[in-house]
């Protein structure tokens, strides 16, 4: 098997296992209530995980990119209660421009 | 949908599920079809990344493979990246468990469609999910993602940058959307603090993914509140 088919075939695997371990191997059958407060603050917490990650994560560092400029501006465009897709675009065409200006000034 | 059954999907919710992605599906695309071009780059060929995007059906944790194994990275630092980034789906598949009605051979197929975005819009508060709302999301994102991953590796370096274009900022801006719709009482804000503190301090040490499974054990600070 080559490289990138062994990638795809043990991440593959992998991924539909964690995918199915709630519905599949626990489907049905309620957590504890206790664990209910856990898991209730499951979704904000990778959430606000991934925001960061994908806004400054680089390889082993942080990464302070035009990216901050976009994200900024969806922030404002969420205060101002926007759609999600004028939010995404807001934050992708700042951050674009922001590139722009930049190369422009080099 | 035959209503009666109890294990049937629901249609309101299905449409509910479907209509709250719509509006994300350029951006879907535009994701798709770069993780295409990246692939292709990285010599993954053709047909290995429209395979990844029909059976791993997770942007980041594909993203993060292929650009590893365009990079110098080894296969197993390719393969433990991108298993790193999809374990936080374990936890969120747990949560959403309860909601998952029918035959087991079912569960295991609808189970599939929970991704970042489906997940996220499903949740009913007090840590219930809504099955169809599921489905419904997954079904519209994920032939958007299989279609535009196969465009992109066909389409090759045509397209340029994807950076050039912002849509690396696209992301972000999607979960902090998602994540503003999730913080609605004082221990969620809390956790998301604290979540993204643990990101932050680990993304420097730490290999990708890591950062994103351990900020979720910020989840624990809603142990002691039952």
């Amino acid at each position: 098997m080559s490289e990138p088919w062994l990638v795809v075939a043990v991440v593959g695997v992998a991924t539909i296992a964690f995918k199915a371990a709630g519905p599949v191997v626990l489907g049905g059958r309620e957590l504890p209530p206790r664990l209910g407060g856990v898991i209730e603050l499951l979704a904000p917490a990778v959430l606000a995980a991934l925001v960061v990650t994908q806004l400054v994560g680089g390889e082993r560092e942080l990464v302070f990119d035009e990216r901050l400029a976009g994200i900024a501006a969806a922030a404002v465009a969420l205060v101002a209660r926007a759609p999600l897709l004028v939010v995404i675009v807001v934050a992708a065409l700042t951050t674009a421009v922001a590139r722009g200006l930049e190369l422009g000034a080099l | 949908m035959a209503s009666g059954r109890p294990s049937a999907l629901r249609g309101a919710s299905l449409r509910e599920g479907a209509r709250a992605v719509a509006p994300l599906t350029p951006a879907v695309v535009a994701f798709g079809v770069s993780f295409g071009v990246l692939a292709r780059a990285s010599g993954m060929g053709f047909a290995a990344p429209v395979v990844m995007s029909a059976t791993t059906f997770a942007g980041s944790a594909q993203f993060a493979a292929a650009s590893i194994l365009g990079g110098a990275g080894s296969v197993a630092a390719a393969i433990g990246a991108a298993v790193l980034l999809n374990a936080r789906y374990a936890p969120m598949s747990i949560a959403a468990g309860p909601g998952f009605e029918g035959p087991r051979w079912r569960r295991l197929f609808l189970s599939q469609l929970i991704v970042d975005e489906s997940w996220a819009l499903a949740a009913r508060g007090a840590g219930r999910f809504d099955m169809s709302a599921i489905v419904g999301a997954g079904l519209v994102l994920y032939p958007f993602w299989v279609v535009s991953t196969a465009i992109g590796v066909l389409v090759g370096e045509g397209l340029g940058d994807p950076n050039r274009l912002g849509l690396d900022a696209a992301f972000p801006a999607l979960f902090l959307a998602l994540l503003v719709s999730q913080v609605r009482t004082r221990p969620a804000l809390a956790a998301a603090l604290v979540g993204a503190a643990i990101a932050v301090a680990l993304i420097p040490v730490a290999s990708p993914g890591v950062p994103i499974i351990a900020a979720s054990a910020a989840c624990l600070l809603g142990w002691r509140r039952v």
